[in-house]
């Protein structure tokens, strides 16, 4: 189909992959930031096309990986009420919590439904007004136009039933930390495309100086991650640290000025704890005081807590970039898309599940 | 910042003790549940198949048998479930999948289906208009699939203990040749044919359920394939195995015949027709059209000398049927695709359904 045909060609592909061979000289590590990257990566085998210096490894730009365990629980614990519609995207759905997991609650007669758009939760907040409608805004800088955009409209619409419970995170904070880390093996970055539609460029300039580091602002398609593996090589070889924009078909330097003044209407940026990372300063979104009353967490009096996760899953190696998924002892025999010990077994997003999916057969991954 | 980070993951969640949706979505949870629950328990050399339908021999009082020499005769038998919602849908309906679907399962074990049977689950306050245009749907469905519905039963459950109406039809169908159609017999080297584009049915119904519009109705696929089989027969076509492409779509019905045949099967991503507008739905909701379920659609493993024939005969049905790929020795029970972008990975059976990712 037009648009997607284009970007999937494989002789245009191969050609790239010569072109990358052809400017190498030494090995080179490189991580994608975003999990639909990741898949991608995975799903049309576009690491087997690339020279053995180049190594690819996987960032955590899973939303569905990075919420931490405390948040699934309380998604749990509002969405067992009875008299609450939980609406959230459908891969959050198989994220095991400390002791269950979202459908496990659909199960028990918990009403947990899939929406595709925070609107739709809205919409099912007007037409339910004796119910609580409780939306599980995740994800990163890409969904949180639309989350505002929800929360915005029912603060001008008056609807007292809706609230969102908030877990949104934020790339350039977790790009720094995977940089600043001693376990660091990255060298450059593919930034997320999507990402980067809605808030520009602009904040990776610094990173890209501080920590020299080539960071290209690159899409989905096989091509474009090609192109972005491309033109990262060349800077690195070059020694140059750019940020250059690989996805010009969707990205501005300044990004959508809108959707940003959006999210900066109804969001501030506050700490946020990155499941298997830890907790990183300034790389979350919660809500802004003037929509506070659209917060889920106090609207339900639920408190803060930690919880203890078990040591057995690597994912926070494998979302830093330290790991790769097969090479945790858990992969494939006490971890499978089936009964994960990890959040990146669950979301096609995810590292483990994308391995796990595609490259199963072959532990050389 | 220069701090190291607390490295830890969730506590595991061994086993699911109750029923999930995702036990009914066609893919390892359901596959599981088959194994370790029915199979275990109703054991039995028809079953032990895991066919379709059962494919059984019943001794003729006298002559007329058409296998195994006279005096017997081999019937296939069926059973199937329909709890779709919405009960309509662009391209069909409750009724019709009731009994094209059923019809299909016997058209899989290369039988021609003569005889179903229809039982009804009505939920208290279902208007009869609706029934009435469900019945008649399946009337019609009949008359196209040539079956006739001959027995059949209703009870009624009480308001909101059921979904308006689930239909169950099981059918009987006749055995008329000599091929031993399943995937027992499916060899290295066969050709895989697939007879028309997939992923439509799957997509039409999510488009409904959910309130999705998209430029153009996408239309279910849903329709009779015991015609395209007969065919296919009559021609004489080798054919080793049969199998329709419902719930857990293409993907999850090739990996269930290389794990009952122990055969490994290589595709090529490039030659499965998915129509445009299908494709852009599933590239929006982050669906894999490989995935996704079809009610008209099946692949044919036939031997390579009668591949090109077979073709044609799919071709004269629908323009779209393709070769897609072919059987290995090895890797046992593995399927690999050819990726768009000529790299190999496998195609895995999914684990539950389908779900819809964030961005």
């Amino acid at each position: 189909m037009r648009f997607i045909d284009e970007y999937r060609d494989a002789k245009l592909a191969q050609h790239y992959a010569r072109l990358i061979a052809q400017i190498v000289t030494r090995p080179w590590t490189i991580m994608e930031v975003c999990g639909g990257q990741t898949h991608s990566i995975i799903k049309f085998g576009i690491d087997e096309l690339l020279p053995k210096e180049i190594t690819l490894v996987h960032g955590p730009g899973c939303p569905v990986c990075v919420t931490p365990i405390e948040i699934i629980d309380k998604a749990i614990e509002i969405a067992s009420r009875p008299n609450v519609i939980f609406c959230s995207f459908g891969d959050m759905l198989r994220v095991p919590g400390s002791k269950t997991d979202l459908l496990f609650v659909k199960a028990q007669g918990g009403d947990v439904r899939i929406v595709y758009s925070p609107l739709d939760a809205l919409k099912l907040a007007k037409e339910n007004p004796d119910r609580e409608v409780v939306f599980f805004a995740v994800g990163f800088e890409t969904t949180a136009p639309a989350n505002a955009m929800a929360v915005h409209q029912a603060y001008l619409q008056n609807v007292k039933n809706f609230s969102l419970l908030v877990s949104h995170v934020l790339v350039p904070p977790a790009m720094e930390a995977i940089l600043s880390s001693p376990h660091n093996r990255v060298q450059g970055f593919l930034a997320a495309g999507h990402v980067c539609t809605v808030m520009g460029y602009t904040e990776y300039e610094p990173i890209a100086k501080k920590y020299k580091v080539p960071i290209v602002v690159t899409g989905f398609e096989p091509l474009d991650i090609l192109q972005g593996i491309y033109m990262c090589v060349k800077q690195l070889e070059e020694g140059r640290y750019d940020v250059e924009n690989q996805y010009t078909r969707s990205v501005r330097r300044e990004g959508n000025i809108k959707a940003q003044e959006l999210i900066r209407e109804v969001f501030r940026v506050v700490p946020r704890k990155w499941r298997g990372i830890g907790e990183i300063p300034h790389s979350g979104l919660g809500l802004t005081e003037k929509y506070k009353e659209f917060d889920a967490e106090s609207k339900f009096g639920l408190t803060d807590r930690s919880i203890e996760e078990s040591s057995e899953c690597i994912a926070g190696l494998v979302l830093q970039g330290v790991k790769k998924p097969h090479e945790c002892p858990a992969f494939g025999t006490r971890c499978t898309p089936e009964h994960p010990l990890g959040a990146p077994m669950v979301s096609s997003e995810g590292a483990c599940a994308a391995y796990y999916r595609y490259r199963r057969a072959s532990k050389d991954g | 910042m220069a701090k190291d980070f607390a490295l830890s993951c969730p506590i595991p969640i061994s086993e699911y003790p109750q029923i999930l949706l995702a036990h009914g979505g066609g893919g390892m949870l359901m596959h599981q549940l088959i194994e370790k629950v029915f199979g275990a328990a109703f054991a039995n050399e028809y079953l032990n198949e895991r066919h379709d339908g059962a494919i059984i021999s019943i001794r003729r009082a006298a002559g007329g048998g058409t296998m195994h020499g006279p005096g017997e005769a081999w019937l296939a038998f069926t059973t199937d479930s329909y709890v779709v919602r919405p009960l309509f849908f662009p391209g069909g309906d409750i009724g019709k999948l009731a009994v094209y679907g059923t019809v299909n399962d016997l058209a899989m074990c290369g039988a021609r289906p003569l005889f179903l049977s229809a039982g009804f689950i009505l939920e208290e306050g279902l208007p009869i208009e609706t029934l009435w245009r469900i019945v008649q749907s399946m009337r019609e469905a009949a008359q196209t699939a040539h079956v006739q519905i001959v027995t059949g039963d209703t009870k009624v459950v009480d308001k909101g203990k059921g979904d308006g109406i689930f239909i169950n039809t099981s059918g009987i169908g006749i055995i008329e040749h000599n091929f031993v159609i399943s995937p027992k017999s499916v060899r290295p080297g066969d050709c895989i044919l697939l007879n028309g584009d997939v992923g439509r049915h799957g997509i039409a119904i999510m488009a409904v359920r959910e309130g999705l519009s998209f430029e153009s109705e996408i239309e279910s696929d849903c329709a009779p394939l015991a015609s395209i089989v007969m065919k296919l027969i009559e021609e004489q076509i080798e054919l080793h195995c049969l199998r329709d492409l419902t719930r857990g779509g293409l993907a999850s019905a090739l990996n269930e015949i290389a794990r009952a045949a122990g055969v490994s099967i290589s595709i090529d991503e490039s030659a499965v027709p998915v129509r445009e507008d299908v494709q852009g739905a599933c590239e929006i909701l982050g669906l894999d059209p490989l995935y996704v379920a079809n009610e008209g659609r099946f692949i044919a493993f036939v031997a390579p000398k009668d591949a090109e024939r077979a073709l044609r005969i799919l071709k004269d049905f629908s323009q779209d049927a393709a070769l897609i790929g072919r059987v290995l020795e090895q890797p046992a029970g593995i399927v690999t695709l050819r990726s768009r972008i000529g790299a190999q990975r496998i195609l895995d059976m999914l684990s539950g359904e389908q779900l819809p990712r964030i961005c």
